[in-house]
């Protein structure tokens, strides 16, 4: 079987054998590929954990214990999904005054989509704090095992782009603009975005769900 | 909320005691002499010859993809001796302890080992063989090989690299150090559950089982986002996707089923690590556990993992038969297209490792035809290195007798593999040693692959050839232990000796286990062998070697000089054909070099990736030994040091035209591990 050769036979003394003037990559187009890839695999992650969640939301995995339609409210979880909601919204505000080369825009929105995050955190712990007080803390049954696992994941995710966040403002108001820190910026972006998007399957798969 | 245990604790040193060194136990003791001595051989020399600050320029803080893939397959080979002196405990065990009648000595009821210290072996050899020998080293060689057959100079992202190297690295030196302090699991390589929750396992040894994969497998992960973004963005101008080496494809996909596996994997022990650190209940015999989540999350990863390390094996062939048959390889298309069906489909059958489990007659058959399927773009690779050979001009180097020997054991392992996947045979099969030899014939196709790689790619990195006479004698030893060890195994396995015995209670079995320790006898010549070829290849190290020492090679790797310089090439080759080499070989161009030479960018070393690896294993082993604050530190060190860096300003720094042109008139100056020039980095500005 002969595959076509779409090339010739063999080189020649006028052949093109060397590109001296390529030199190496586009960084800004591999970091963010790179990152994509990165966030390809913690989507695995967490589509593990919701494997987890829907194999353990079972009346026999409850172990006695309550199930989720004793311990979430749609309600709980609507004030959190608004506070990620509109905490990407000012995280994206802060890239849209990035491209205007606005030092203090970025670190003004950046700041407000941070005290969003930490927003959102603040009610998640009051709510583990409220269940583990009734007794209904992840080692009581195998189903809540899982809900808390799955959701402080996504928590210690928060809590990591919170972080970031405020490595961009002090980098951003320190260097400004530079080829990395602008890399970066859009990669929080994608970060950002990505966590908000899991909190809505949680939210969906959750709270609803676990509600009706 | 950490959970009860039992026995001491204390703030300072968790569970840690002197009763956790195994100081009374004459085995571990002779090993800890065998390590200290390994120890003393290579830290003698290097005090010796003042080689710390070159360790520490040209190894520790590089970020040089050559030599962080060289590291990789060092490490992979250490573990590998350490795996295999496992393998020779198990067996040499298995022999003397077979029937009532059997002898003892040590303190064991029969053979030589007792059983809870048996069970570590066993556990150990499996979870060393792949997850710390096996993968490093093939992670190791697709790190050298992958941006030469781009034509790159480096990976897309050479400091996550050394980061990636150094967690692999930390998770093998748990391991290690598991059998000096404390123990090892006893649950098998897989995790048995519930064997590995805290009321059956509650000393450490599950712990050092799950840090250690933990930790190197985010190693993995890391490598595989590296790798796929070297493979996409990094192409030299003309490497268009057909033209793009087999290699360098199976590598793609390899990395594809890495990075999508090894999460899931991640999941398994991070959801038992909270069974077993803060007393959840996903995997517990009650309150609302299921075992059967354990056992399908690790095997959603198992299976995709023997994938993992099966195609890079596969391309290894793709390279090397070609070479040595002198024809571009048959049919490349359906060559490429099969690596992607087999990376597909090994998604989908992970069941097959408990069909016994009771999954009711119509899963099975769906997984049972899923993995039958595998055989069909199996089947084309191998009909295609057969066409390749097929009238070809065949030699048989040393790396073209790992390759044949290959084959030979991919169909023994590949139609073995389709009698398991029937459940009405995997029923009376399955848990039998007869699995146990299927998979090692599966395993040992990569070893087979591995060591014709190493003897292969050995010249272009380190500008010398691998002793020829000594490593076919290597080969053929190895091979009659191989032969030996699981023809008989797979007799032991009709026979129905199941798997992990340290009793065995059948004296029938005694002729074949006799056979297998024979084997095993020809395994540890060969090990002795491997050892005198590296002497012998040492000794006579002066020998000059060509670009191509083979003469036929085909792709854009042996281009450049050997042992190759370390920005790699000097001016980036333009791509016009598929089997690049061969195409200017033909033209009579292979040896010509560029007209000019332009100023290079290259990344500078840093300490940090090394320094990571340090403070993760602090991390691992503060978790083990429940040292909270210890932890703690080494996690938030790690964290600060990330963000540390991300503070430092080093793009790099520039190789002038007349630096590169100076080096490359004294070739053999600019090996590898030559020295790279020293001067002030780059200093970042902001874009406009
Ligand atoms: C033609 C392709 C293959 C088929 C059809 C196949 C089939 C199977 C089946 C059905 C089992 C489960 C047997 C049992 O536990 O009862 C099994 C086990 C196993 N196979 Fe394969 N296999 C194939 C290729 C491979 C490859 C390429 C590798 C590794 C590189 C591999 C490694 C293993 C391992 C490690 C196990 C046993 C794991 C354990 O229980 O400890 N297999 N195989
Ligand atoms: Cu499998």
């Amino acid at each position: 079987m002969a595959i076509p050769t779409h090339e010739t036979s063999h080189a020649t003394p006028d052949s093109v054998l060397w590109q001296p003037e390529v030199e190496a990559h586009d960084d800004l187009a591999a970091r963010t590929l790179g990152f994509w890839l990165y966030m390809m695999s913690d989507a695995l992650l967490f589509a593990g954990l919701f494997a987890a969640y829907g194999v353990l939301d079972h009346a026999y995995n409850t172990a006695g214990g309550p199930g989720a339609r004793q311990i979430v409210h749609p309600l709980d979880g609507f004030w959190q999904t608004l506070a990620v909601m509109t905490s990407v919204f000012a995280f994206s505000l802060a890239t849209v005054a990035m491209k205007m080369r606005s030092r203090p825009g970025v670190i003004l929105y950046t700041s407000i989509a941070l005290v969003l995050g930490l927003v959102f955190i603040g009610l998640e712990i009051a709510d583990f704090r409220a269940l583990i007080a009734q007794g209904a803390g992840p080692d009581r049954s195998g189903f809540l095992s899982a809900f808390f696992v799955l959701i402080a994941t996504h928590g210690l995710h928060m809590v990591f782009g919170i972080l970031w966040m405020l490595v961009m403002i002090v980098q951003v108001a320190r260097s400004g603009f530079t080829e990395h820190i602008v890399a970066r910026l859009l990669n929080l972006r994608l970060f950002w975005q990505f966590q908000a998007s899991v909190w809505v399957c949680v939210y969906a798969f959750v709270y609803l769900r676990g509600a009706f | 909320m950490p959970v009860h245990l039992q026995g001491p604790w204390s703030p300072l040193l968790g569970r840690l005691s002197l009763h956790a060194i195994p100081y009374n136990n004459s085995i571990i003791l002779f090993a800890f002499a065998l390590a200290a001595v390994a120890a003393v051989a290579v830290i003698a020399p290097v005090l010796y010859f003042k080689k710390i600050p070159y360790l520490w320029r040209e190894w520790i803080t590089t970020v040089d993809h050559k030599k962080i893939g060289v590291m990789y397959i060092i490490v992979g080979l250490v573990m590998m001796f350490r795996g295999f002196f496992d393998g020779l405990m198990i067996r040499t065990q298995q022999v003397l302890a077979d029937g009532p009648h059997s002898p003892h000595f040590l303190d064991a009821l029969h053979g030589y080992i007792p059983p809870y210290h048996f069970d570590q072996i066993y556990s150990s050899h499996g979870t060393i063989m792949i997850l710390f020998a096996v993968t490093p080293i093939l992670t190791g060689l697709t790190n050298v090989i992958v941006p030469l057959q781009v034509g790159a100079r480096d990976m897309a992202f050479p400091y996550l690299n050394a980061v990636s190297l150094w967690l692999t690295t930390v998770g093998a030196a748990l391991v290690m150090v598991s059998l000096f302090v404390g123990d090892f699991s006893a649950a098998g390589w897989v995790g048995l559950i519930p064997l590995t929750e805290l009321p059956f396992s509650p000393g450490v040894g599950v712990d050092y089982w799950i840090w250690a994969i933990q930790i190197s497998s985010i190693g993995t992960t890391l490598n595989a986002v590296n790798m796929i973004a070297t493979i996409v963005t990094m192409r030299a101008p003309g490497m268009t996707w057909l033209r793009l080496p087999i290699f360098t494809w199976t590598t793609l996909s390899t990395n594809i089923i890495g990075l999508t596996a090894f999460p899931v994997l991640g999941v398994a022990l991070a959801l038992l690590s909270a069974d077993r650190y803060i007393g959840t209940h996903f995997f517990t015999a009650g309150q609302g556990g299921n075992l059967m989540l354990y056992t399908n999350l690790f095997w959603i990863w198992g299976h995709p993992e023997v994938y993992f390390l099966v195609l890079p094996a596969f391309g290894i062939f793709s390279e090397i038969i070609p070479t040595f048959s002198e024809r571009p390889l048959f049919g490349y298309v359906t060559m490429v297209a099969a690596t992607f069906a087999i990376g597909g489909i090994s998604w989908l059958v992970w069941l097959h490792h408990f069909f016994t489990m009771g999954a009711g007659p119509a899963v099975n058959t769906f997984f049972s035809v899923a993995t039958m399927f595998v055989g069909v773009p199996t089947g084309v690779k191998v009909f295609n290195w057969v066409f390749t050979i097929y009238r070809g001009r065949l030699r048989f180097d040393t790396p073209m007798l790992w390759c044949v020997g290959g084959l030979f054991l991919l169909l023994i392992g590949g139609l073995t593999g389709m009698m398991l996947a029937m459940p009405a045979i995997d029923y009376t099969v399955h848990n039998s040693v007869f699995v146990v030899a299927h998979f090692h014939c599966m395993v040992l196709l990569v070893a087979y692959a591995i060591f014709g790689a190493v003897t292969f790619w050995f010249p272009k990195v380190f500008g010398l050839q691998l002793d020829e006479r000594s490593g076919k004698l290597f080969f053929w030893t190895f091979s009659i232990g191989t032969i030996l060890v699981f023809v008989a195994m797979f007799g032991l396995g009709f026979m129905g000796e199941t798997r992990r015995l340290d009793y065995l209670y059948d004296p029938q079995w005694l002729p074949l286990l006799i056979i297998q320790e024979i084997g095993i006898g020809f395994y540890s010549l060969s090990v002795l062998i491997f050892c005198w070829m590296l002497y012998v290849t040492l000794r006579h190290r002066h020998a000059h070697v060509e670009a191509d020492p083979w003469g036929t090679s085909r792709t854009l790797e042996w281009l450049t000089h050997t042992p190759v310089p370390f920005y790699n090439f000097a001016v980036t080759p333009q791509v016009n054909a598929r089997d690049e080499l061969d195409w200017r070989r033909r033209g009579g161009m292979d040896r010509k070099l560029p007209d000019g030479y332009a100023p290079v960018h290259m990344p500078s070393n840093t300490m940090v990736p090394a320094l990571i690896g340090l403070f993760a294993f602090g991390f691992g082993f503060g978790m083990i030994w429940r040292i909270w604050w210890m932890a703690g530190f080494s996690i938030v060190a790690v964290i600060v040091l990330v963000i540390a860096r991300s503070f430092q300003k080093t793009p790099g720094y520039i190789l002038s035209t007349d630096e590169i042109t100076a080096m490359e008139r004294r070739v053999e100056g600019s090996s590898i591990v030559a020295e790279q020039p020293s001067r002030p980095p780059l200093v970042e500005a902001e874009v406009h």
